[in-house]
């Protein structure tokens, strides 16, 4: 058997690759955007004879999936978590609608905040809309998974989530491949009104859908992936969630596990195998890395039954990653620590890089700005969401993809004038654009500078769905052409910079700035690729 | 066999490039693996760390519990410092003493060599300079890998071959650069174990 040094990231793209999908969609996101990319490097991609491209954002990239599931063809589409509220609107509904294709939705977690504005947990998604969730424990499993996924899906008619986090994704280990399925040949939905949601066609659907749940509650028992693993010591008993598993067996490398454990990895949990486990121990811990889903629903609101130990009593942090030491530490072991980290060592917290275009940028925005009373820009998602940290400190919000815009609009209806956006050229095609709209149908006075680096830079230098079109999006939406300002944004051209940017300010209507200058980044990327020719 | 690892530097430093090679390495001689990275925000310019864990048996946790690490290799000196809280009692620093100076409270260098000397099993390689007279600065994290090779238990035909491997696309030339400076970081820290 084959085995691939492989990140969690692309074993679930080889997963996918290896069940005979054919099309994934996604948004660049940390930590998900190694799936799209290591498809996009294999022969299948290269070949053509699979679609691996990026979406403009996530709500995008999941309709197509779901479209590409209505011909009968398998999809995956891939997001952070944060994306899964892009893409909301489109997941939820295709529960209803049912999937034809096999279609997976990978949503990847970051509690701890590693890279991300929240540590909020997909698998209240996945019970939200009334689908399986799968929750893997290491890459074999994500590999694994991912083919059982597509079957799942396709079985039940269903769209499947599987949910993971930073560690897994960013983990790599040896994944042993199994062998390639052929991809679907198009068979649309025998009955052509399954993806119709008009609520008469709707409401039958969704009845249906509740209808399915006993039988995914069996699924998640007979695939074994959700399983119930017996022990002598019945003073407690232990629900390992995903990731938690390993983290228990890391305490139990040097001597044996007595208690009883039941092992999630697939949702619906079948309430037979909690009720086992429940009546069997006189108290139970539960380990999952996010929120504490199953142990709140375990506790339920009086919470007048057994002990249950997790997030909720102090047992674990309330917020945060596992790690090997705070499960330890929940199931009373003692961890031993280091020395203390000296004190001459110093934060060193990331910061943009040296000849970084958006520093030039945003210096130039600020002295703009000097005469104004301060805390009237609104920031986005991106590099730049860095300069609202010293020494810039040019930004005062940082909400979700598009908000700059968006917000800006509201201050300024408000009254605060001027009043300004700062948001990147992927950003902008992501969720800027309608922010824009409503701009300019209201004529609201408001500055958007569109940092131009051309590429989608946080997440590694993804190409931007805005290449070579900003100008003609901002005019086509209706801004005034004699108010988008295009700068270079270098050192040396500070001074007309300013002056331009401090034009706009003053000016009462929509304008658009765009500073353009490539990502250092991508390209000293280019530059050595181009050396090596 | 078993070797808890944490890698440590800056954003852009190489630090992965090391992982690789050691992941290379052991698997040349069949041993599990798990390579935890950072990626995204925290790499740029930031203290960026990886959780490198090799085993004869199979490994449980991608991370490394704190106190457990067999081995800190650092690729900057203050860099070194911060994970000490993960090594174990009787591990080793291996580090260059090239500060990276992208802070403005950055310490005094000599303070920072004075915590280093305070260390019980510590070595301490001037990278660059090894590197630069090997051929090329950019080898530094090499020689850092070379001088952690005595500690790793692997064989140095897979640590050769893992290197051969990282950087064969890249032409003979830059193979013979890093296995050069690989091979004096190694010279240094058997001088110092």
């Amino acid at each position: 058997m084959q085995k691939l040094l492989l990140l969690g990231d692309e074993a679930i793209a080889q997963g996918a690759i290896d069940a005979g999908i054919s099309g994934v969609y996604a948004y660049p996101g940390t930590p998900s955007t190694e799936i799209m990319e290591y498809v996009q490097a294999s022969t299948e991609a290269k070949q053509g004879t699979i679609h691996a491209l990026w979406s403009a954002n996530e709500k995008t990239a999941m309709e197509a999936a779901l479209g590409m599931s209505y011909t009968g063809k398998r999809a995956i589409v891939c997001m952070k978590h944060v994306g899964m509220n892009v893409a909301a609107d489109a997941f939820v509904n295709s529960a209803i609608t049912g999937a034809n294709g096999g279609l997976l939705i990978v949503a990847a977690d970051d509690p701890s905040m590693h890279s991300s504005q929240n540590e909020q947990d997909s698998r209240f998604y996945g019970k939200f809309a009334f689908v399986p969730i799968l929750e893997p424990s290491n890459q074999q499993e994500a590999y694994d998974m991912t083919r059982y996924g597509f079957e799942l899906s396709e079985k039940m008619q269903i769209p499947v989530v599987m949910r993971i986090t930073t560690r897994l994704a960013h983990s790599r280990t040896g994944v042993a491949l199994q062998e390639k399925r052929k991809q679907n040949e198009i068979k649309l939905p025998e009955n052509l009104r399954q993806f119709v949601l008009l609520p008469a066609i709707a409401r039958k659907q969704y009845n249906e859908l509740l209808a399915k749940q006993p039988k995914l509650e069996n699924a998640s028992q007979e695939s074994g992936y959700t399983k119930y693993i017996d022990g002598s010591d019945k003073k407690l008993g232990i629900i390992a969630c995903g990731i938690g598993y390993n983290y228990l067996m890391e305490n139990f490398q040097d001597e044996k596990l007595n208690h009883p454990v039941l092992k999630v990895g697939q949702y619906p949990i079948p309430a037979s195998l909690i009720q086992k486990l429940y009546d069997a121990c006189n108290e139970i811990l539960v380990l999952e890395d996010g929120f504490p889903i199953v142990e709140e629903a375990l506790r339920g609101t009086l919470n007048n039954g057994k002990k249950i130990h997790g997030r909720l009593d102090g047992s674990l942090p309330r917020v945060g990653e596992l790690d090997p030491n705070n499960v330890g530490e929940s199931l009373g072991k003692k961890t031993v620590s280091g020395a203390a980290i000296p004190e001459l060592v110093k934060n060193r917290p990331p910061k943009l890089c040296d000849g970084c275009s958006h520093h030039d940028s945003l210096t130039a925005l600020n002295e703009a700005l000097g005469t104004y009373t301060k805390g009237r820009v609104f920031g986005d998602i991106g590099c730049y969401t860095l300069s609202a940290l010293k020494p810039l400190e040019a930004i005062n919000s940082t909400v979700d993809m598009g908000a700059s815009i968006t917000m800006a609009l509201g201050a300024s209806d408000a009254g605060l004038h001027p009043a300004v956006a700062v948001i990147g050229d992927s950003t902008f095609t992501h969720s800027g654009m309608t922010g824009l709209l409503d701009a300019v149908n209201n004529n609201t006075p408001v500055t958007i500078l569109i940092l131009d680096n051309s590429t989608t830079g946080m997440t590694g230098g993804q190409k931007s769905s805005a290449l070579g079109r900003i100008e003609s999006i901002c005019t086509g939406i209706g801004v005034d052409p004699n108010h988008i300002r295009v700068l270079k944004p270098l050192h040396n051209q500070h001074e007309e910079n300013v002056a331009i940017i401090k034009e706009e300010l003053e000016y009462k209507g929509v304008s658009v700035i765009i500073p353009r200058r490539e990502c250092i980044q991508t390209l000293a990327r280019r530059m050595r690729a181009k050396a090596k020719k | 066999m078993k070797k808890n690892i944490i890698l440590a530097g800056v954003g852009g430093q190489g630090i992965l490039s090391i992982a690789a090679c050691i992941g290379f390495a052991s698997l040349e001689e069949d041993l599990f693996l798990k390579q935890a990275e950072v990626h995204g925000m925290s790499q740029r310019g930031g203290a960026v760390q990886s959780h490198l864990r090799i085993s004869s048996n199979e490994i449980a946790s991608d991370l490394i519990p704190e106190g457990k690490a067999d081995l800190i290799i650092a690729v900057e000196p203050m860099e070194a410092l911060r994970y000490l809280p993960m090594l174990a009692k009787d591990g080793w620093i291996i580090t260059s003493t090239n500060p990276f100076i992208n802070i403005p409270d950055y310490p005094e260098t000599a303070t920072i060599m004075a915590e280093l000397e305070k260390q019980k099993n510590i070595v301490t390689i001037d990278a660059d300079q090894i590197a630069q007279d090997c051929g090329n600065v950019k080898s530094a994290n090499m020689v850092v890998f070379g001088a952690s090779t005595p500690f790793l238990g692997l064989k140095i035909e897979s640590v050769e071959t893992a290197i051969k491997k990282l950087f064969g696309s890249k032409g003979e030339n830059v193979v013979e650069t890093n296995l050069k400076a690989a091979r004096a970081g190694y010279e240094q820290a058997i001088k110092q174990k």
